[in-house]
């Protein structure tokens, strides 16, 4: 059997124990002048690595079992980068359901001159990377039964996955919306009857059909909203950082020691994502 | 089919804090030692480097180094009369896994309790008489251990992470600066106060001016470098503000993978292996004697490690039910009040005052996990509760651990939830806001408990934990009293409005409180009130030693890591030299 970490091998009662290596591609190595956060994304950016090394370090169960014997251990190529969202146009959201999230969104987050609003920070586009993928698979949700509806204390009692709960919840407040404004649907409502309709949402005073605690809908659509608007750009929404300007917020800065004392100052630095920003990347492409 | 390995001296389940430092101290100690960590290897160049580390999508909302409740969770309601269901998300506590562990993910926030913490039932019957213990039907009790016992391995754990503070009462002398009210240290701490910001600067000013005594708060995020005992060296924290629930890619941040594993790896007679669940803890035919542990890998393979000691330095939540699975003990019936296994769960009670200026910008992503200013005037018994009411208490910190904006954008009193109008209180507040936490204890009750659930099982078949919890009179009343005393300080800095976040309503499992839960293995003076006697030794099965915060009789206004920590070095301690000479019962019960 080997050894891939050099170490010493399991006494022999072990020996019927797997001991396997991560098998995950090296990421293309650049000669090129990149900087460390770049190098560190080139395998998450051309799609190579970043779903194997993923499944190992994600709390989930499936890793090898490891034994580990004589030293700290450390695989080249392992490094446990974000996933992030790549191509464009939607995979998850049917052309309704973009009209009524685009929508959606942007009640929640409005456009005006302080701030972008939802839709132009890509938080459908956002919604739709997470949906599509472990996120919306409910990766870290228990969704085994018996269900039970429990009290507001007990949390998440859906039987529903993300994606599921989407799909179904969107469906349901059209068909609302449709038995209460003829013809309409969530999209095509005034502002003033979304935000109404929105808020019905929010206290539970709108019943939804097709088995949606609507709740729980908008409660996880306003996080998902919010996460959009303000997680890193990797992800898929907050574009061009404008919701971290619009607050105040440099970005994923590393070092604030020389700022620590200065009381009162205004942190002059422009924002940074986990990819850099742009001003970087075009000075070195 | 199970196949029996090679028998060791010591088994660790679990390969956190409490494993980290028992796998060193055995290991010094010359005994072949073995972990088993369910979760995966987890290293900080490889798990979060510098590069990717502050990251608030990924690791605090999507769970990233987090236990996947989707292979294992636990079931939750507040009383006996409700049916528990399953915390089909993580949201209250953030439960860990992995190497490292909770130890990975924490703030860094690193105290002692007081030593009438550890004296609850009879410090408080002797000041206040006995009904102040017996209201509401509280459990507290008496610790069996003391903190002038543990003050050495409370000193040990500074030491091994080059806590950066200041001492307030240096061997019964009283020193400026530090915190006044503290148990007597024997030493100054390895490394000085972080700086403090805006905000914990203006809380600390506005505190003294109220007649209150504030200090800094002591960190493991270290305020400069720092090379401990074993060799391993910290760098100095760069305030980057991604502490609680992330991984440090700076090095400066006090866990099992910067202190302890570079040295404890390297031992020959150490192994760890990642990925292997412990499911039980196998018992002699008399069941006095544990023989060692059966696990299983992600292969799904089974194996039963023999082991002459076996060591439960799982979460207190896994440890518990692994005893409660191994029949290692009595489980508590509530009704009855009979049993001790799972008896006297505790959490911590948690309220906080927002504080808004117009004129000051406060910078809150300069932050670090213990970057605060600190009063513990109103904590423990620390302040007379005569005609109060309740008994224990919260510290009250100007605290900024970070400013990330999912989690940590504070809004008005009256702001809506999304909208125009919270966006603009978004835009308008965020640079000139920040939290006061109130930090407060949390004491056992006759109906707070853990169990098996009847219903709901793991992948493996095994009934999941049960955990019967609500808040009690005693501490709403507490929480409520420290939560004015936070707003007195608040509104003495001038702010232009604050808003309180009181402790209301029953327990639940979706807003984030703090991953503090105590208790269910308690430790005590006789096995008739306690699971473990003071040296963590289970009174049934004297092989077993079962480390962590399930050792609480009930929970002090403290973070636990501390006397976690302390608890697991004096246990170590009395197993290396007395219990590895003549293996028995360490107590007489």
């Amino acid at each position: 059997m080997s050894q891939p970490y050099g170490f010493d091998a399991p006494p022999a009662p072990d020996a019927r124990e797997p001991e396997r290596r991560h098998a995950i591609p090296h990421p293309p190595q650049h000669s090129t002048n990149l900087g460390r956060r770049q190098f560190l994304f080139a395998g998450a950016v051309a799609g190579i690595g970043s779903a194997a090394a993923a499944a190992l370090h994600d709390g989930a169960l499936g890793g090898p079992a490891q034994t580990f014997r004589g030293a700290v251990p450390w695989v080249e190529g392992t490094a446990d980068v974000p996933p992030g969202a790549s191509g464009s146009g939607y995979a998850y959201f049917t052309p309704a359901e973009v009209a009524f999230i685009e929508a959606a969104v942007e009640r929640l987050i409005p456009s005006d001159p302080i701030g972008p609003g939802a839709v132009a920070a890509g938080v459908p586009f956002f919604l739709d990377r997470q949906l599509a993928g472990k996120f919306g698979r409910g990766d870290h949700f228990y969704l085994v039964g018996p269900w039970a509806k429990g009290t507001p204390e007990q949390g998440y009692q859906s039987r529903f996955n993300p994606a599921q709960l989407y799909r179904a919840g969107m469906a349901a407040i059209d068909h609302y919306v449709g038995a209460h404004f003829t013809g309409a649907t969530f999209s095509t409502l005034a502002a003033a009857d979304q935000d109404n309709l929105l808020k019905g949402l929010e206290s539970g005073t709108i019943e939804l059909d097709g088995g949606v605690d609507s709740k729980t809908f908008f409660a996880m659509l306003l996080q998902n909203t919010k996460e959009g608007y303000f997680s890193d750009p990797i992800y898929g929404g907050n574009k061009d950082m404008a919701a971290w300007t619009m607050i105040g917020f440099p970005g994923a800065h590393y070092d604030y020691k020389e700022w620590v004392p200065r009381h009162g100052e205004r942190v002059p630095f422009p924002p940074v994502g986990l990819k850099g920003r742009p001003g970087w990347t075009k000075s070195q492409s | 089919m199970t196949t029996t390995l090679k028998p060791v001296d010591a088994v660790l389940v679990g390969f956190g804090w409490t494993g980290a430092i028992m796998g060193q101290q055995l290991c010094d100690a010359g005994l072949e030692v073995i972990a088993l960590e369910r979760g995966p290897w987890r290293d900080t160049s490889t798990d979060f480097a510098t590069g990717f580390a502050q990251d608030e999508l990924r690791y605090m909302w999507r769970h990233h180094l987090f236990q996947n409740v989707a292979y294992d969770t636990l079931t939750v309601r507040n009383n006996i009369n409700q049916e528990a269901l399953p915390m089909r998300r993580l949201g209250a506590f953030l439960l860990g896994t992995g190497v490292g562990s909770g130890g990975v993910h924490w703030n860094g926030q690193i105290w002692r309790f007081l030593p009438s913490d550890f004296l609850t039932k009879s410090h408080n019957q002797r000041r206040y008489g006995k009904k102040s213990v017996s209201d509401y039907d509280l459990t507290v009790q008496d610790w069996g251990v003391t903190y002038e016992e543990l003050e050495p391995h409370y000193d040990r754990f500074d030491k091994l992470c080059g806590t950066s503070g200041r001492a307030g009462n240096l061997n019964g002398k009283i020193q400026p600066g530090g915190n006044p009210f503290e148990g007597a240290r024997s030493s100054e701490y390895p490394t000085p106060p972080m700086i403090q910001t805006y905000a914990p600067t203006l809380f600390g000013n506005a505190a003294a001016e109220f007649g209150r005594h504030p200090f800094p708060h002591p960190t493991g995020n270290l305020s400069e470098p720092y090379v401990n005992p074993l060799g391993a060296q910290l760098g100095a924290c760069t305030y980057c503000g991604f502490c609680e629930k992330f991984g440090c890619g700076n090095y400066s941040k006090a866990s099992p993978q910067t202190t302890v594993l570079p040295y404890l790896m390297a031992k020959s007679n150490f192994m760890l292996k990642t990925e292997c669940e412990v499911l039980r803890v196998e018992l002699s035919p008399d069941r006095k004697r544990a023989t060692g542990v059966t696990y299983v890998n992600s292969a799904g393979e089974e194996f039963f490690q023999p082991a002459e000691m076996v060591i439960l330095s799982a979460y207190v939540l896994q440890n518990v039910r692994l005893m409660l699975l191994s029949g290692i003990g009595q489980p508590y019936d509530p009704k009855t009040g009979v049993g001790v296994v799972g008896k006297n769960y505790a959490y911590q009670t948690m309220s906080s005052v927002n504080v808004f200026f117009d004129d000051k910008i406060l910078n809150p992503f300069i932050g670090a996990g213990a970057l605060a200013t600190v009063i513990d005037d109103f904590n423990g018994d620390n302040f007379d509760h005569s005609g109060l009411g309740f008994i224990g208490g919260a510290y009250i910190a100007g605290m900024v651990t970070g400013g990330r904006p999912i989690e940590m954008i504070y809004t008005p009193q009256g702001t809506p939830d999304w909208g125009l109008e919270w966006k603009h209180a978004a835009a308008k507040n965020y640079l000139k806001s920040f939290s006061i936490s109130v930090h407060g204890s949390c004491m056992s009750h006759r109906g707070n408990y853990l169990d098996l659930d009847p219903t709901y099982r793991d992948i493996h078949g095994r009934p999941m934990l049960r955990m019967t919890f609500d808040f009690t009179a005693n501490e709403h009343k507490m929480s409520d009293y420290a939560t004015d005393r936070a707003a007195e300080v608040a509104r003495a800095m001038n702010p232009r409005e604050i808003k309180l976040n009181r402790r209301t309503g029953s327990f639940s499992v979706t807003p984030y409180q703090t991953t503090h839960n105590t208790g269910g293995a308690m430790m005590g003076e006789s096995p008739r009130d306690s699971v473990v006697n003071k040296f963590l030794q289970s009174w049934d099965v004297p092989n077993v030693f079962s480390m962590g915060s399930g050792a609480f009789p009930q929970n002090a206004g403290y973070n636990p890591t501390g006397t976690v920590a302390a608890l697991t070095y004096h246990a170590a301690q009395e197993i290396t030299t007395r219990y590895l000479k003549n293996p028995g019962p360490l107590v007489q019960s």
